[in-house]
């Protein structure tokens, strides 16, 4: 049989889908092993019993001068920017994308201008951004909503453009005004791409929040990553990368959960 | 009533001539099905019809008013694909020419308004033969029931025009012979004119009152920029078809059976007009 044909069962499935996970912690542990053997006061692979005493004092008990959990703080200040970025982004991206794919005079207006600013690499204009705004969270929003929403839009205004023209007409010939056409058929089957669309934008929005946090916070998983760098803390580094990354991995599920539950048809077509 | 007259309308893309001289009269309620080889602008003319495409020159009017250059209500159309929208259960797609009508800023109705419109769209998707698939989504539907869903959907708008554009030349031969009963019944029963684009000869003289041919008559290479298709046959069927007269004893019907060796579809070529 052809390799292209054979496909695994649900077990060997599950199996193959963890191996890689497995492999990375264990050569991870053997290069720590190794290292700590060498020189038991390393610092640049902890064992992973440090780790769990470092996510337990972050996690778990509470900070000595201000008596906050710190992981948990840390976590609500990320993602209380992050969602206040990426709400105002979607709204954006929503509204602008609609718009400039469905009428032509807006689209002549801002379509080559959209592409232009999306070319801004956004981490240049951060230190614009922290003049102008100050140091404080409206600075760190602005960098997000640049980074992502130019992208969004474009995304959303091809969508909206690749929708078949028959279906447009179709609308047309029902009676339909353009905000009628905009509201019943180009809204519901853009909101599932909008998701999508955000969905990608998740890795970009984490690396503008973490970059933002690194150079002005007073919290924030990416402010405390910089900070215990001072002190070599790997311990609570790799932790605090993996809390992140976990964040993002279920974030990015849920968001695919929610566009099945609320758009049912949208997993239809992929037949 | 509603006649509809090209009074000698010429389309160009640029330098390219696609349809000449086309003037013609269909009469109210007619049945018209427009045949021709691939890209001799039987589309192009549906277009033109929809208002969708304006004629480069020439008139096109309906009861003598000149149409307007953008797609309207008085005129309902099936495409061959694309015609429902995949994000309404069928009842929804039904529906929303009424919910269009009716609520010109929420574009959706509600309560005793509701229930009317729900009642009107359940009783033409029943009159389809869709009765029992209305919460389903058309891409849980065959082909041919999405183009029955098609014809739904336009006629709850009782337009005055209905264009269909090769609207089951996806179908299989049986679904097809299906469908041809059920259009020949709404034509019958609902105050149509029908224009029709289609590549199979037979459904042309199957359902058609008259059958319309275009053809270029000039196609060697270096002439086919410059010369359009024209209006080469216009064959009105006898014995005469009267909408709401329905015959029983006349060849109205696709045979029942078509032989195996010989599908419908490739009969059309060798009979080209």
């Amino acid at each position: 049989m052809r390799w292209i044909n054979r496909k695994p069962g649900p077990g060997v499935r599950t199996m193959l889908m963890l191996a890689p996970f497995v492999l990375l912690v264990l050569a991870y542990g053997l290069g720590s092993m190794a290292r700590l053997s060498d020189n038991p006061s390393d610092k640049l692979l902890p064992a992973l019993g440090t780790m769990v005493d470092a996510i337990n004092r972050m996690a778990f008990v509470p900070d000595v001068r201000t008596g906050e959990y710190v992981l948990w703080s840390d976590t609500g200040a990320s993602l209380g920017r992050l969602s206040i970025a990426l709400g105002l982004s979607t709204l954006i991206a929503l509204v602008t994308g609609m718009l400039v794919g469905m009428l032509p005079y807006v689209r002549a207006l801002l379509a080559p201008f959209i592409a232009t600013i999306s070319m801004v690499p956004p981490l240049a204009l951060l230190p614009i951004l922290f003049i102008v705004l100050g140091l404080g969270e409206t600075a760190k929003i602005a960098l997000i909503v640049i980074g992502v929403a130019p992208a969004m839009i474009r995304d959303l205004a091809l969508r909206v453009q690749e929708l078949p023209r028959e279906q447009i007409t179709k609308a047309e010939t029902l009676g339909a005004s353009s905000w009628q056409i905009a509201l019943r058929v180009v809204l519901p089957q853009i909101l599932p791409r909008l998701i999508t669309s955000l969905r990608l934008q998740l890795g970009p929005a984490w690396l503008f929040l973490i970059a933002a946090e690194a150079i002005s916070a007073d919290s924030g998983l990416g402010y405390r990553i910089f900070l215990v760098r001072r002190y070599l803390s790997m311990d609570v580094i790799f932790p605090y990368v993996a809390w992140i990354t976990l964040l993002a991995v279920i974030t990015n599920f849920a968001l695919d959960r929610l566009r099945i539950a609320v758009f049912p048809w949208s997993n239809l077509e992929a037949r | 009533m509603s006649e509809i007259v090209f009074d000698n309308v010429w389309k160009e893309y640029g330098d390219q001539i696609v349809l000449e001289k086309i003037s013609l009269t269909i009469a109210p309620r007619a049945f018209v099905a427009l045949v021709g080889p691939s890209g001799c602008g039987k589309t192009t003319f549906l277009k033109m019809l929809l208002g969708e495409e304006a004629p480069t020159q020439g008139q096109i009017t309906i009861d003598g008013v000149p149409l307007v250059a953008e797609p309207g209500p008085d005129r309902g159309v099936v495409f061959q694909r694309y015609s429902v929208f995949p994000h309404l259960t069928v009842l929804g797609n039904v529906l929303l020419g009424k919910e269009l009508r009716a609520a010109p800023v929420t574009a959706r109705l509600f309560g005793a308004a509701r229930r009317a419109a729900r009642d009107e769209a359940m009783a033409l998707i029943a009159e389809v033969g869709l009765a029992g698939s209305e919460d389903k989504y058309p891409a849980q539907l065959s082909g041919g029931m999405q183009q029955r869903l098609a014809l739904a959907q336009a006629l709850i708008m009782r337009p005055k025009v209905l264009l269909l554009d090769e609207p089951f030349g996806a179908l299989d031969p049986g679904i097809r012979a299906d469908i041809h009963v059920l259009m020949k019944r709404l034509w019958h029963e609902t105050e149509l004119t029908v224009v029709m684009v289609t590549h199979d000869m037979r459904e042309a003289f199957t359902l058609g009152t008259r059958v319309i041919a275009f053809e270029r008559p000039r196609d060697r290479p270096e002439e086919r920029e410059r010369y359009g298709a024209l209006l080469s046959r216009d064959i009105d069927i006898w014995p005469p078809r009267i909408a709401g007269a329905p015959l029983s004893n006349t060849p109205d019907q696709d045979d029942l059976v078509t032989p195996l060796d010989h599908g419908q579809d490739d009969l059309a070529p060798t009979q080209g007009v």
